[in-house]
C-alpha cells in the first residue's frame, strides 16, 4: 500500500538516528563494563554484552514491527493494553520472581520479563486517549481526578513490588497533565512539596515554620502592596504566638513549639477571617491557606519519612544529603561511582581502561550504573556528549509532539518525553550524587532486554504516530 | 481544537534544559576541577591485612613459660592484581620450582581472582627479607604476618594439644573464623581457644595498580586493632612434668599427678610422647602423619583416653563402702588360703585385719567384704546392693566424665545392675559371679585420671574438686564455676583415716608392705599397688596410687606403666620419684637407684626417644 512506503519515508530520521547511536554507544559501555581480559569472543552469549546485543537487534525489530502496524491501532487499543499491562502489574506481586526484596519480574522459561516498562508506554497510550476526549477539560476536577488515577494506579502497583525508581516514573507523567492545560498551581504545589520535603529533613522545624511565615507575609505585602494591613497581620500573629509560648513556657510545659505555631495560626485565621470576608481578599486566603497547609505538612514529613520509607530508601536519602556517610555500606555504590566519574577527568582513561571498572568496584555497572563507564573512560567530553545527546533527543521529541495536529498524538509524544527524562535526569543524577540513589535504568544504554524493549516501543508509538501526522485521526 | 497551552512548551523545555545543565555543571566539578576523585581511584585498590593477634602464652603454676610464639610469613596473592612477572626470579627467591608456582597460581585463581589466597605458607625469615626488597616487580603478591607456637622444653604435648588451620565444619560453626585462619586442638589450645586466641584486628591500605602500598585507607579510621589473646596460667608444674616424661621414656604408661586440695593437675604424662614442635607450622601435616602410623600410638593420651581394670588399687575403695556400710569394721579379720575360692592370692600372714589386708594387699579379704557388701541384708535385692555400691563409686567420679577441660575423657566403665540382668536374669546373678569386682579385675574400666582423682579423694579424706589443667586465665582471673565446686562422698572421714592407715602401711608397714620400694625417710606415702590384668594376653600393667604427706597432703598419683608386671617393680619406684622430686624439688642420694633404674628400663624395645 502507499501508505506504507510514505510511512518510512516520514518517519523521523533524526530521532531514528540518535535511537541507533545510543544503543550502540550503550552497547560498548556495557562491554566495557563486563569487559574481562579472558574473554574471547565479542559474541559470548553467555557475557551480558552477548546478551545486549541480541537484545539490541530485538528492539530493532521491535522498532519496525511498531511502525508498521497502522496508528488506529494505538488508538483504538490504548484501553486494552493499558488494562493488560495493569493486570500483569497485579499478577507480579503474587507470581513475580523475588529479586533483592522486590517482586518486579516474571520469569518465563530463560527470560524474565519486567511489566512495569511496558506498563510505562501504556500508561501513555491510555494517558492520551482520555485526555483526547476530554480537550481543554484539565481545568475541572472532573476530569483531573480520573486523570490523575491513569496515572496513580501503576504508580502504586510498582510502589508495591517495591521499585521506588519507576514510581517516580509515573508520577512523571503529571508534565502532561501540566502540558494540556492543568493548572500550575498543582504542578507548583508538587515541586513545593518536593522541595519542603528535603527541607524538613534538613532544617528544624520550627525554624522552617517561621521562615514561611515571614515568606507569606512578604508575600500578601508583595501582592496587596497595602503594608500597614501586612504588618497588623504579622503583628496579631506575633501576639497570639507570644502568649501561647509564654503560657505554655512558664505554665502548662507540654504542648511543643511545633503545635504553638499550628495553633497560632488556626487562631489568627479566624481572626483574618472576618477581613478576608468583608473584602473578598481572595490572594490573601490562598496565601494563608497555603501556609497552614505547608506547616501541617512540615510536620507530618518526619512521621511520613520514619514509618513510610523503608530503612534502606531513608539511609539512601540521608547519604544524599550528607547526613550519613557510609562508603562501605549503603554509601557504597555511591562513593564508587563518584569516584568512577570524578576520576575520568577531561577525557577519560580511553576504552577498556577504565581502572574501576575494570576491577568491578562499581556494583550494577552494566545496569543502573552503567553512565559511570561513560564518566570514567570518556571523561568530562563522554559525559558531556551523551547529556547533550539526550538534551537533543528530549527537545527534538518535544519539537515532533508540538506539530502534531492530532491530540492524542501530541498528548502521547509528551508521555514519551516524561518518560525518557526521568529515566535520563534520575539515572545520571544518581550516579553522581545530586539525587538519591533509586534504581532506574538510562534509556538505550543500561542492559536488560525488558527495559530496551519497553523504551523501543514506547519511542516507536510515537515515531508512528508522528509520520502520520498529516493524516487526520480523530 | 485551538490549543491554549502551547506556550507551556517553553516551560517544560526550559525545565528539560535547566536540569541537563545542572547534570553538566555537578559532572564538571568532579570530573575536571576537583582532583580528589581521581587520586581516590588511583588509590582505590584497597587491600585488607588482617591483623592477626598473637596468641596467649601458656605459663606453668610456678610462672614459667611454657608456649609462645614466634614470627611467621605467609605469601599472599591477589590473582586479579598479579600480571606478567619474572618467574625464575620469584621462584629463585622463594626455593621453589617452576612447576609449583603454575600449581599454586592455578589454585589460587580458582578459589578467588579477587579475594586473598595463600600461596606460600611460612615462608623463612630471608625469604621474607629477600622478597620484600623485590615486592614491587611482583605486583598481586604481599606478605602476611602469622605467628606459630614454640615450645621452652619439648614436653606436654598431650595436655597443651597443638595449633593448625581451622577446617569448613569450624568456620560454619563461628564465623569468626577465616580459611586460612589458626585453631587450638585438643588440649590447653582447644579447650581455651576464646581466650587464648585474642581477635583479630584488620589494616586497610591503599594500594595502586602496581601493588604498592600508598597509605592508609581513610587515614586508617577504619582499622582495627587485633587484640592480644589472653595468657593462661596452667596448673601443672613444668619440671614435674618433663621429670615424669623422661621417667616414662621407652615404657608405654601414663601418670597423673593432682593437687588434692584444689584438684589441679600437677603433671599429666601419656607414654610414648612426641616433641610438641613437631606439629607447628609447615611440618605439621607430615609429622602427623607419621606419628597417627607409629603403631604405639604416641598421639594418644593414655591418661584418660584409656580404660584399664584398676586391680588391686581398687581395695581401698572396697574397703572404704564396706565400712560405711557397716558389714565390717576395721577389726574385722578374714582368713586367705592363698585365695578364696576360686580366686588365688599370693603368700602372706593370714588372717589379716582391714589394715593388714591392705598393706598386703589380700584379695580374699577384699572379695570376701565385697561379698558381705552385696549380700547385705538392709536390701531386698542384690541388684539393689550392688546399686548401693555402685552409688559410692560414681560419688568418687568413676564410670562417667569427670568433666574436665580435655574433650576427649573416657569416661571408663561400672556396669549397671541391669547390665548383669540381661546377662544372666533378673536376679539371675550373686555376689560370687561379680566377686573379680572386689579385685578390680573384671567388667570394669577406669582411667588413670579418675584413679589419680579417686586417690585425691581418699587423701582429702572424702571430697574432691574436678581436675583441672588450667590455674587461671587472662581477662576471668579464674577459672569455671564447676571446678570450684567440691564434690562430697557419702562415706565418714573417719572410715576414710582407716583405710589410709592401711595405706600408710602398704608404703611404710616394713615386711609384707607391698609397696616397700615407694618408701622415703622424711616424707609419709601412703599408696595402694595394683597389678592390672592384661586383657590382650600379654603382661600384666604395673599400677601404683599414692599420695604424700599423710597429713595435709600436697601431691595425689597415679602411675601406670603398661605391659611391665606387678605394681610394685615399676609403677611404685615412679611414683615415689615423682613425689619426691614435687615436694623436695630434687632427687636425694638415696634415691638416685631408684632413678637410674627407671630411666634406663626399656619396655618398648625400640632405640632411646629422644
Amino acid at each position: 500500500m502507499p501508505r506504507n512506503v510514505n510511512i518510512w519515508y516520514r518517519i523521523d530520521k533524526v530521532t531514528v538516528f540518535l535511537f541507533l547511536l545510543m544503543m550502540i554507544v550503550g552497547w560498548f559501555n556495557i562491554y566495557a563494563a563486563v569487559y574481562n581480559e579472558e574473554h574471547k569472543d565479542i559474541l559470548d552469549f553467555s557475557q551480558r554484552y552477548g546478551k545486549q546485543f541480541i537484545w539490541v537487534i530485538a528492539a530493532i525489530v521491535l522498532a519496525v514491527l511498531v511502525v508498521i502496524i497502522d496508528t488506529r491501532f494505538y488508538l483504538f487499543f490504548a484501553w486494552g493494553v493499558y488494562a493488560v499491562l495493569v493486570i500483569l502489574l497485579i499478577l507480579v506481586l503474587f507470581f513475580g520472581k523475588e529479586v533483592n526484596g522486590a517482586r518486579s519480574w516474571f520469569q518465563i522459561g530463560p527470560l524474565t520479563i519486567q511489566p512495569s516498562e511496558f506498563a510505562k508506554f501504556a500508561t501513555a497510550l491510555a494517558l492520551a486517549g482520555y485526555l483526547n476526549n476530554h480537550k481543554g477539560e484539565l481545568t475541572r476536577l472532573r476530569v483531573i481526578l480520573p486523570a490523575a488515577a491513569i496515572i496513580f494506579l501503576p504508580a502504586l502497583l510498582t510502589a508495591k513490588q517495591p521499585d521506588m525508581g519507576s514510581t517516580v516514573v509515573f508520577f512523571s507523567f503529571f508534565i502532561v497533565l501540566f502540558r494540556e492545560g492543568m493548572s500550575p498551581y498543582i504542578f507548583v504545589s508538587g515541586l513545593l512539596m518536593i522541595i519542603l520535603f528535603f527541607l524538613t529533613l534538613l532544617m528544624d522545624n520550627l525554624l522552617l515554620g517561621l521562615i514561611l511565615v515571614a515568606l507569606a507575609f512578604f508575600l500578601t505585602w508583595f501582592v496587596t502592596r497595602k503594608t500597614k494591613l501586612s504588618f497588623t497581620g504579622l503583628g496579631i500573629i506575633l501576639l497570639i504566638g507570644g502568649s501561647l509560648f509564654a503560657l505554655d513556657h512558664f505554665v502548662l510545659r507540654s504542648i511543643g513549639n511545633e503545635y504553638i505555631l499550628i495553633i497560632t495560626l488556626i487562631l489568627a485565621g479566624l481572626a483574618f477571617a472576618y477581613y478576608i470576608y468583608q473584602k473578598k481578599a481572595m490572594s490573601i486566603l490562598v496565601i494563608y491557606l497555603f501556609l497552614l497547609g505547608s506547616i501541617i505538612y512540615i510536620n507530618s514529613v518526619d512521621f511520613a519519612f520514619n514509618n513510610l520509607l523503608k530503612p534502606h530508601q531513608r539511609e539512601r536519602v540521608e547519604i544524599m544529603l550528607g547526613f550519613k556517610s557510609d562508603p562501605h555500606g549503603t554509601g557504597y555504590n555511591l562513593n564508587q561511582s563518584l569516584i568512577s566519574i570524578g576520576s575520568g577527568g577531561f577525557g577519560g582513561k580511553g576504552y577498556l581502561q577504565g581502572t574501576q571498572t575494570k576491577f568491578k568496584f562499581v556494583p550494577a555497572q552494566s545496569t543502573d550504573f552503567i553512565f559511570c563507564t561513560v564518566g570514567e573512560e570518556w571523561g568530562f567530553v563522554g559525559s558531556f556528549v551523551t547529556v547533550g545527546l539526550y538534551l537533543f533527543l528530549l527537545l527534538r521529541l518535544i519539537k515532533l509532539a508540538e506539530r502534531q495536529r492530532s491530540v492524542f498524538s501530541r498528548i502521547y509524544g509528551y508521555g514519551v518525553v516524561s518518560v525518557l527524562f526521568t529515566h535520563f535526569f534520575i539515572n545520571i543524577g544518581m550516579t553522581i550524587g545530586i539525587v538519591p540513589v533509586i534504581g532506574i535504568p538510562l534509556p538505550f544504554f543500561s542492559y536488560g532486554g525488558s527495559s530496551l524493549w519497553g523504551f523501543t516501543i514506547l519511542l516507536f508509538i510515537f515515531l508512528r504516530l508522528d509520520a502520520s501526522r498529516t493524516e487526520y485521526l480523530i | 481544537m485551538k490549543d491554549l497551552y502551547s506556550t507551556r512548551k517553553y516551560l517544560i523545555m526550559a525545565i528539560v534544559v535547566l536540569a541537563s545543565l545542572a547534570l553538566v555543571v555537578k559532572l564538571f566539578i568532579i570530573q575536571v576541577v576537583q582532583d580528589t576523585y581521581r587520586l581516590s581511584a588511583d588509590n582505590n585498590v584497597l587491600r585488607y591485612v588482617t591483623q592477626y593477634p598473637a596468641r596467649g602464652l601458656i605459663y606453668d603454676r610456678n610462672g614459667e613459660l611454657i608456649v609462645y610464639n614466634q614470627a611467621a610469613y605467609d605469601l599472599m596473592v591477589i590473582p586479579s592484581q598479579t600480571s606478567k612477572i619474572d618467574t625464575t626470579l620469584f621462584c629463585q627467591d622463594l626455593g621453589i620450582t617452576k612447576d609449583v608456582f603454575l600449581e599454586r597460581m592455578k589454585a589460587a585463581r580458582n578459589y578467588s581472582g579477587r579475594a586473598p589466597s595463600i600461596f606460600l605458607k611460612q615462608i623463612s625469615a630471608e625469604s621474607y627479607a629477600r622478597f620484600q626488597e623485590k615486592i614491587f616487580m611482583f605486583p598481586g603478591f604481599y606478605v602476611q604476618p602469622r605467628t606459630l607456637r614454640k615450645y621452652s622444653r619439648p614436653v606436654a604435648a598431650h595436655l597443651l594439644g597443638y595449633v593448625s588451620e581451622v577446617d569448613e565444619a569450624q568456620i560454619k560453626k563461628d564465623p569468626y573464623y577465616k580459611p586460612g585462619d589458626y585453631i587450638g586442638k585438643l588440649g590447653i589450645e582447644e579447650a581455651y581457644e576464646k581466650e587464648l586466641r585474642g581477635t583479630k584486628g584488620v589494616k586497610i591500605f591503599l594500594v595502586d595498580v602496581y601493588s604498592r602500598v600508598k597509605g592508609s585507607y581513610a587515614g586508617g579510621m577504619m582499622d582495627t586493632v587485633a587484640v592480644q589473646g589472653n595468657d593462661i596460667v596452667a596448673s601443672i608444674d613444668l619440671g614435674l612434668q618433663e621429670y615424669g616424661e623422661k621417667l616414662m621414656q621407652n615404657k608405654t604408661g601414663s601418670i597423673v599427678a593432682i593437687e588434692p586440695s584444689t584438684g589441679e593437675i600437677l603433671a599429666l604424662v601419656s607414654s610414648p610422647n612426641y616433641d610438641p614442635a613437631l606439629l607447628v607450622g609447615r611440618v605439621r601435616s607430615e609429622n602427623f602423619s607419621r606419628l597417627s602410623a607409629d603403631t604405639l600410638l604416641p598421639l594418644f593420651n593414655r591418661a584418660f583416653m584409656a580404660s584399664y581394670p584398676p586391680g588391686s588399687t581398687f581395695k581401698p575403695i572396697i574397703g572404704l563402702i564396706a565400712l560405711q556400710e557397716k558389714v565390717i569394721v576395721p577389726s574385722t579379720t578374714f582368713g586367705c588360703s592363698n585365695g578364696y575360692l576360686f580366686v588365688g592370692c599370693h603368700s602372706h600372714s593370714s588372717p589379716l585385719n582391714l589394715k593388714g589386708a591392705v598393706m598386703n594387699s589380700c584379695n580374699s579379704y577384699f572379695c570376701q567384704t565385697f561379698r558381705k557388701v552385696l549380700e547385705n541384708p538392709a536390701y531386698g535385692t542384690i541388684s539393689e546392693a550392688y546399686e548401693k555400691w555402685r552409688s559410692y563409686l560414681t560419688e568418687f567420679g568413676f564410670g562417667k566424665k569427670l568433666d574436665t577441660e580435655f574433650v576427649n575423657e573416657l569416661p571408663g566403665l561400672i556396669p549397671p545392675a541391669t547390665y548383669f540382668d540381661r546377662y544372666h536374669g533378673i536376679n539371675g546373678w550373686k555376689a560370687l559371679t561379680v566377686i573379680s569386682l572386689a579385685i578390680g579385675q573384671g567388667e570394669i574400666g577406669t582411667t588413670p585420671l579418675q584413679m589419680a582423682n579417686m586417690t585425691a579423694a581418699i587423701a582429702n579424706r572424702g571430697y574432691y574438686y574436678t581436675p583441672h589443667i588450667v590455674k587461671s586465665t587472662g581477662n576471668l582471673q579464674g577459672i569455671d564455676e564447676r571446678f570450684r565446686r567440691k564434690h562430697e562422698i557419702h562415706i565418714d572421714s573417719a572410715n576414710f583415716e582407716e583405710i589410709i592407715q592401711g595405706m600408710e602401711a602398704a608404703v611404710n608397714g616394713g615386711a609384707g608392705a607391698t609397696a616397700r620400694i615407694a618408701a622415703m625417710e622424711d616424707i609419709i606415702v601412703c599408696g595402694k599397688t595394683g597389678t592390672a590384668q592384661n586383657s590382650q594376653g600379654e603382661k600384666d600393667h604395673s599400677v601404683f596410687v599414692a599420695f604424700a604427706p599423710k597429713d595435709k597432703p600436697v601431691i595425689a598419683i597415679a602411675v601406670y606403666v603398661e605391659n611391665s608386671g606387678f605394681g610394685a617393680t615399676y609403677a611404685a619406684p615412679v611414683a615415689s620419684l615423682m613425689i619426691e622430686k614435687y615436694i623436695k624439688k630434687e632427687i636425694g642420694e638415696a634415691s638416685k637407684w631408684k632413678e637410674q633404674r627407671m630411666l634406663e628400663l626399656n619396655l618398648t624395645g625400640r632405640a632411646a626417644q629422644r
